[in-house]
């Protein structure tokens, strides 16, 4: 089905990018449209249903691998449908961030509640982190799609290099807590089930954590990725938050950094509903399913195989954005 | 087994209440919303069938070629299928800031200063960024 999917995507843009100039717009946007400002794009003759329907299937199975492979669902939504659908990034971006978004506020509650997500440990972050975001999505959409896809076609890569190679720590040691996140009292106890046992924990290197967080933001704003591939390590190997607290709060972080970043897109006109509606609804209904085939998984093989689909997305941008690959 | 040591503090729980609730309600009034549209029930301002010919514009071209409207312009034309959706959309992303304003008499009440500082930055962050006031320049 998914390569099906790809040959009429792949059909599609040929349709689109061969086919006569279409004519002007009728309806009511038509009637401000005085004079064309900018050049029109070439009509495609695939029915504007085939388009929802498709990126419905397509970020169904991104949904259901992005839980299997432990990332979240914008960081493959972008690069994938951003190089594979007729979408201007722009609005891949825009839709990007509300499908991070979503899924953060749909997971929020629930982590929260069962004190996995950290309150404390994420307002403080969440801070430095939305508000570099707005910076980020502001540089975002002001460069050219060539320079976006390129930058975003070399971050997906080094996102790759990260999921391949770095470690993770279940409960890092912290020998002592830093003189910032003890004035905040950035510490917490949790119950790890897996050992029957209360968790205490605290975090160090704060001030640097935060520092990255700024890059973070900006990077989760100007390319419309959730952040989770960063937010973890960071949380994790940096500042010494045990795995679980780690994974949970970066996950109810996005909802505040995607938020900010989200409300520029929004306000700049980035945001098409024919492209936010289907993908978030798949990604939600294919993470519900990719949780209940988690457990008959394997996770190794799982895991691989979405890097490999980020190495060929990330390719995919980077080559489009040189104009190699168009 | 929980025990009060491990339980979440007073303001985490309003928070994740709030949340709960905006969420499946954003998302519910979202998924209703785009039925409205595409069912054609309202008038789109940009209508579906023409669609394709302007989602590979960059955003600056789309609003331009369109008039569409940037800030809060939308809010004028929920009556437009397309831009009904935008209150769902709107919804789930000012969730947060109510959060917050859920939260920050918790930490004024706890005198937790530094975090209930730090959650009205958060609000005025949000805020200026759900404005509309930021313009970002043409490419």
């Amino acid at each position: 089905m998914a390569i099906a999917i790809a040959g009429l995507m792949t059909g599609g843009v040929a349709i689109a990018s061969s086919a006569p100039a279409a004519p002007a717009v009728q309806g009511h946007a038509d009637m401000h449209a005085v004079a064309p400002v900018a050049p029109e794009a070439p009509k495609s003759t695939t029915p504007w249903w085939v388009w929802p329907l498709s990126l419905f299937v397509v970020t169904f199975i991104l949904g259901i691998l992005a839980v299997l492979g432990g990332v979240g669902g914008g960081v493959l939504f972008v690069p994938i449908v951003g190089g594979f659908f007729p979408f201007h990034i722009d609005f891949v971006r825009g839709a990007g961030l509300l499908v991070a978004l979503a899924g953060a506020l749909a997971a929020g509650p629930g982590l929260l509640k069962r004190n996995l997500a950290s309150l404390r440990l994420a307002i403080p972050v969440a801070l430095i982190a939305s508000s570099a975001a707005i910076g980020g999505a502001m540089i975002g959409l002001a460069l050219s799609a060539n320079v976006i896809n390129t930058l975003l076609g070399a971050t997906i890569l080094f996102i790759v290099v990260i999921m391949a190679t770095a470690k993770k720590s279940d409960f890092p040691v912290v020998p002592k807590p830093d003189a910032l996140s003890q004035s905040l009292g950035i510490m917490g106890i949790y119950r790890e089930e897996s050992l029957g046992k209360d968790v205490e924990w605290n975090v160090h290197k704060t001030p640097m954590g935060l520092a990255l967080f700024v890059v973070i933001g900006i990077m989760a704003g100007m390319f419309g990725l959730g952040a989770g591939w960063a937010n973890v390590p960071v949380l994790n190997l940096l500042m010494g938050a045990p795995l679980k607290i780690s994974v949970a709060t970066s996950k109810f972080l996005l909802s505040i950094t995607d938020t900010s970043a989200a409300w520029v897109y929004l306000n700049q006109g980035a945001v098409l509903p024919m492209i936010v509606v289907p993908s978030l609804v798949g990604i939600m209904l294919g993470s519900i399913i990719g949780v209940k085939i988690l457990a008959k998984s394997k996770p190794k093989a799982i895991k691989w195989m979405v890097i490999g689909l980020l190495l060929f997305a990330g390719l995919r941008s980077l080559l489009k954005g040189l104009e190699i690959w168009k | 087994m929980t025990s009060e040591k491990t339980k979440a503090s007073e303001e985490q729980m309003a928070y994740a209440k709030v949340l709960n609730f905006g969420m499946w309600l954003g998302l519910a009034v979202l998924v209703l919303t785009f039925f409205v549209y595409i069912s054609g029930v309202l008038p789109s301002y940009v209508p579906i069938d023409d669609l394709p010919k302007y989602w590979s514009m960059r955003v600056h071209d789309y609003n331009d070629k369109l008039h569409a409207p940037t800030g809060w312009g939308w809010a004028s034309l929920v009556g437009k299928g397309d831009y009904l959706n935008f209150v769902g959309i709107a919804m789930l992303s000012g969730l947060t800031i109510l959060c917050y304003l859920v939260i920050l008499p918790i930490l004024i009440r706890k005198k937790d200063t530094a975090y209930a500082v730090i959650a009205v930055m958060e609000v005025l962050v949000l805020s200026l960024a759900a404005s509309g006031l930021l313009k970002v320049g043409g490419h």
